[in-house]
C-alpha cells in the first residue's frame, strides 16, 4: 500500500499544527461556533447530540494492520471503546471531546493518517473498488490513481468551500463495486481498443434528497488529462452550482439544469485551456504511485484444497462462509475473505476495540498485513492462502467475524440515524438490528439469496436507500413519531437504478413485517435462480404492493413509558433527539 | 490597514458598496481612490477611466469576463465574499490571473478571515483586506500554515510531481534496479 514520503507527511504534521491552533482559538472564544463550524467540519469533526463525532480518511478503504491498531487505541483511549465503519470506507469515533481531538489527529499522523476533508463542503475521500488489485475481472489497478486523486485534492485552494460536498469515486473491474453512478464524479479506469488506459467519466450522480444516476460526461479521458479534466468539472460547479438552497447544491441538480451537453461544453472550454499543461499527468508520477501497489510475492499455490472440501462437508457454518464470505482471487490457492460486521443483532460497522486487534493480527497472519474497509461496512482481507482459510475461519469466528452473510439479507446498510444524528428523523441502527433478529435463520437467508437491505434516518441517504433493493427511509411527519418508508427496485453495479417507494408509510414495528411480505411475493414468483432484484424487475412493482398493503399489520406497538425517551441498551446515556 | 504582499500595510483605498437608495448609474463616485462594484464601471465607464487611479471589487455572483479589455486600467481589483463559505471568489480570482492575465492588485474583501489567506494567496490574492473586528496581525500567521502542496493554482505553476524527486516504494525499486 502507498506509503508517505517527507512531503505528505509534512503536509499531515502541519495540518495538525494548524487545526490544534484553529481549536486552541475556539476554546478560548477567539473563534465563534459560526466561524469555527466550516473550520471543523473541512476536518470530519461533528457535533453530534450527546458528543463530537470525527470521521477519519481510510484513503480508498485501504489500510494496514498497524492503522487498524491505532484505531483500536483511539477508541480505548478517547472513545468509548469503539468505532463505526461507513459507507464511504471511513471510520467515525462518536464519543469525543474538542479538546482531545488535535491529540487524536496527532495520533494518526504518527501512522500515516488523517481526517483532511471527510466533511464539509469540499472533495472528500475518494473511495475505490474493496477487491482493487485482486479481482479476477479487473482491467486496470484504480488505486495508483486513487492516491493521485487524493493528493491533488488534498487542500485543493480553490475548490475547499464549494456549494456542497463533492464525492469522488473510482472502480477499475468489469464489474462496478464503487457505486460510480452514485457520485457527484465516477471514474471507470479502463483500457481502449489500443490498449491505452482511461477514463470514462460519469457525472452529476448522487443520492440525497433528489437520487440522481450519473451521466457520462466523456467515455474515454486519457489519463495523463485525468487531473486536468476532473479540475474543469470542479471549476464550473464551483462558479455556477447554486449556493441558494442547500438542497438543490449538489453538482447533480447543475448538471440537470444545464443538461449534460451543455455541461460538458461549458467543462471542455474550461479545460482547453488546461490540456497538455503542467498540471498533466506523468508516466514517471503514475509508475512511481504504482510502485506500492505492486502485487506481493505470491507463492505459488493451486486451487482446490482437499482440506477444504472434507471440512465444509463436515461444517454447515463454515460452508455457509466459504459461499458467502470468501472469493474469488485472481491468483491460484488464494481467496478474498469479507470479514462480516453484521452478525444479526450488533450495529452494521460497530468494531470494539477488541475486535480491531484482532482483525489486526489476522491481517499480519494470513493477508499480508492489509485490510481494506468496504463500502458495505464490512472488511476485507485480500490476500488469504485457501490452505488457511479454517484456521482464520476458527479465529475470526471467536471474534463474532463470520456470520455468513455477506449480500444476503442481514448484511444491512445503516447510517447511525437519529440516536447519533441531529438530521434523522428516525433510528436506523435498532431498526436493522430488529429486522437482522427477524431474519437471523441462515438456511432461509441464503434461500433468499442475494438481496441488499439499505437504512436511512433521513432524506440524507447516507445509509443509501435509493440503491438498496430494498430501500427504507426515516420520513418526518407530524407529532415527531418515527415512520419509515420503504422503497423498491433499488441497485448498484452496473445495473444501477434508484428505488421507488410503494406506498404510505409505516411505523418502526410494522417494518419487518412488510419485509417478509415483499420476500412473501418474491418466494411465490421467483423463476429458478432469479435474484430478488431480477424478479422485481420482471414482474414490476404491483404484485409487492399489493401483497403488502391488503392485510392489516397486527403489529403490537412498542410499549415504553414515554415513546419519546427511548433508551437502547448499548449505549448507557438516556436517548433523547430534540428532533423529537 | 490592509495585508498587501505578506505586510501589514495602510491602506488608502475606499470601497465603494451601494445603499439602497442608490444605482450604479446615477451613484456619485467619490474623489480620490476609489473601488466601485462592477456594475458602476459598466455603468460609468467613460467618467471613470479618466481617473489616474481607480479599482473596481466583483460580487461573488459576477463574472471576471466581464472586464475583458479593461483589465489593465485598474490599479486594484477587488473580490468580495460575502460570506466565509461563499467559494466562488477563489475561481473567480483564479480566472482573472491565470485566464485573463491581470497582473495588478488582487484584494479580497467581505468576510475575510485568517483560515482562507492560505487557499487565497495560491489562487492569486496578493492583497487582503480581513474582517476589521479581527487582530491583523494575527491573520498574517495564516498565509503560513503550510510549507508545501500537491497541486498546482496561479501561485504554483507546477504540481509537486514535477517539482522535485519523489520515491517510490524503496522494496519495489530495490527489485527494479
Amino acid at each position: 500500500m502507498y506509503r508517505y514520503d517527507e512531503y505528505d507527511q509534512q503536509i499531515v504534521d502541519e495540518r495538525v499544527k494548524q487545526y490544534r491552533d484553529q481549536v486552541q482559538r475556539r476554546l478560548s472564544g477567539e473563534l465563534t461556533e459560526e466561524e469555527f463550524l466550516p473550520l471543523r467540519l473541512q476536518n470530519g469533526l461533528y457535533m453530534q447530540i450527546h458528543a463530537y463525532m470525527l470521521r477519519i480518511a481510510v484513503p480508498y478503504g485501504l489500510i494496514s494492520s498497524k492503522q487498524m491498531r491505532m484505531f483500536a487505541h483511539i477508541a480505548r483511549k478517547y472513545d468509548r471503546g469503539y468505532g463505526h465503519f461507513t459507507t464511504r470506507q471511513n471510520i467515525q469515533f462518536n464519543w469525543l471531546k474538542l479538546e482531545d481531538t488535535p491529540d487524536i489527529l496527532a495520533d494518526l499522523a504518527s501512522v500515516e493518517m488523517h481526517a483532511i476533508q471527510t466533511s464539509g463542503n469540499c472533495v472528500r475521500n475518494i473511495t475505490s473498488d474493496e477487491f482493487a488489485g485482486v479481482a479476477q475481472d479487473e482491467v486496470v489497478d484504480p488505486r495508483p490513481y486513487a492516491e493521485i486523486l487524493r493528493q491533488w485534492s488534498t487542500f485543493h485552494p480553490e475548490f475547499a468551500y464549494l456549494p456542497r460536498k463533492f464525492k469522488i469515486a473510482i472502480s477499475g473491474g468489469k464489474e462496478d463495486r464503487a457505486a460510480v453512478y452514485a457520485h457527484d464524479i465516477g471514474l471507470s479506469v479502463t483500457k481502449n481498443a489500443q490498449g491505452e488506459i482511461g477514463f470514462r467519466v460519469l457525472v452529476g450522480g448522487g443520492l440525497g434528497r433528489t437520487p440522481i444516476i450519473g451521466s457520462e460526461i466523456c467515455e474515454f479521458v486519457p489519463w495523463q488529462h485525468i487531473l486536468t479534466y476532473v479540475e474543469s468539472i470542479l471549476r464550473i460547479y464551483n462558479q455556477y452550482g447554486r449556493r441558494d438552497n442547500k438542497y438543490k447544491a449538489r453538482i447533480k441538480i447543475l448538471v440537470k439544469a444545464l443538461g449534460i451537453d451543455e455541461f460538458k461544453r461549458q467543462v471542455e472550454a474550461d479545460w482547453a485551456d488546461l490540456k497538455d499543461g503542467p498540471g498533466t499527468l506523468t508516466s514517471e508520477e503514475v509508475n512511481r504511485v504504482a510502485t506500492f501497489f505492486t502485487d506481493p510475492a505470491y507463492e505459488k499455490l493451486t486451487d482446490h484444497d482437499s482440506q477444504l472440501n472434507e471440512f465444509k462437508a463436515d461444517s454447515r457454518s463454515f460452508s455457509n462462509w466459504m459461499l458467502r464470505n470468501v472469493k474469488a482471487h485472481r491468483v491460484p490457492g488464494y481467496a478474498i475473505v469479507v470479514l462480516s460486521l453484521k452478525k444479526p443483532g450488533s450495529v452494521p460497522g460497530d468494531a470494539t476495540a477488541e475486535q480491531m486487534e484482532v482483525i489486526a493480527d489476522l491481517a499480519d497472519r494470513y493477508s499480508l498485513g492489509e485490510l481494506r474497509i468496504t463500502h458495505k461496512q464490512n472488511l476485507v482481507l485480500a490476500d488469504v492462502r485457501q490452505k488457511d482459510l479454517i484456521r482464520l475461519w476458527q479465529e475470526a469466528t471467536a471474534q463474532e467475524l463470520t456470520a455468513p452473510n455477506i449480500g444476503l439479507l442481514t448484511d444491512i446498510i445503516s447510517c447511525p440515524g437519529a440516536e447519533f444524528c441531529t438530521l434523522a428523523n428516525a433510528r436506523s441502527i435498532p431498526l436493522a438490528q430488529l429486522i437482522a433478529e427477524r431474519f437471523e435463520d441462515w438456511d432461509f437467508q441464503h434461500d433468499i439469496g442475494e438481496i441488499s437491505l439499505n437504512i436511512s434516518g433521513c432524506v440524507n441517504a447516507c445509509g443509501q436507500h435509493h440503491i438498496g433493493n430494498i430501500g427504507i427511509t426515516g420520513v418526518e411527519k407530524k407529532d415527531h413519531d418515527e415512520w419509515y418508508q420503504v422503497s423498491l427496485g433499488g441497485a448498484e453495479g452496473n445495473l444501477s437504478s434508484i428505488g421507488k417507494i410503494i406506498g404510505p408509510s409505516f411505523t418502526f414495528n410494522q417494518v419487518p413485517e412488510v419485509i417478509d411480505r415483499l420476500l412473501q411475493v418474491y418466494l411465490r414468483e421467483r423463476l429458478e435462480a432469479e435474484s430478488f432484484i431480477d424478479t422485481v424487475r420482471r414482474i414490476g412493482h404491483a404484485p409487492f404492493k399489493e401483497h403488502v398493503y391488503t392485510t392489516d399489520f397486527a403489529v403490537a406497538e412498542e410499549e415504553t413509558a414515554d415513546k419519546h425517551v427511548v433508551a437502547p441498551a448499548r449505549y448507557s446515556v438516556p436517548y433523547f433527539s430534540p428532533r423529537f | 490597514m490592509i495585508i498587501k504582499n505578506k505586510t501589514i500595510v495602510a491602506d488608502d483605498w475606499t470601497v465603494l458598496r451601494l445603499n439602497e437608495q442608490e444605482s450604479a448609474e446615477n451613484v456619485t463616485v467619490a474623489e480620490g481612490k476609489v473601488i466601485v462594484p462592477l456594475q458602476v464601471w459598466l455603468q460609468q465607464r467613460d467618467a471613470l477611466q479618466q481617473r489616474a487611479e481607480i479599482g473596481v471589487w466583483l460580487a461573488s455572483a459576477e463574472r471576471p469576463e466581464d472586464l475583458k479589455g479593461d483589465i489593465h486600467k485598474f490599479s486594484v481589483i477587488a473580490v468580495d465574499f460575502p460570506k466565509f463559505s461563499d467559494g466562488r471568489g477563489y475561481s473567480i480570482a483564479y480566472n482573472l490571473r491565470a485566464r485573463l492575465g491581470y497582473a495588478g492588485e488582487l484584494r479580497a474583501i467581505g468576510d475575510v478571515l485568517r483560515d482562507q489567506l492560505f487557499y487565497m494567496q495560491r489562487v492569486g490574492f496578493d492583497a487582503f483586506a480581513t474582517r476589521p473586528d479581527r487582530n491583523i496581525e494575527d491573520a498574517l500567521k495564516g498565509l503560513t500554515d503550510f510549507s508545501e502542496v500537491y497541486q498546482t493554482s496561479f501561485d504554483q505553476k507546477l504540481p509537486l510531481f514535477r517539482r522535485v524527486q519523489r520515491k517510490g516504494n524503496p522494496v519495489v525499486d530495490m527489485a527494479n534496479e
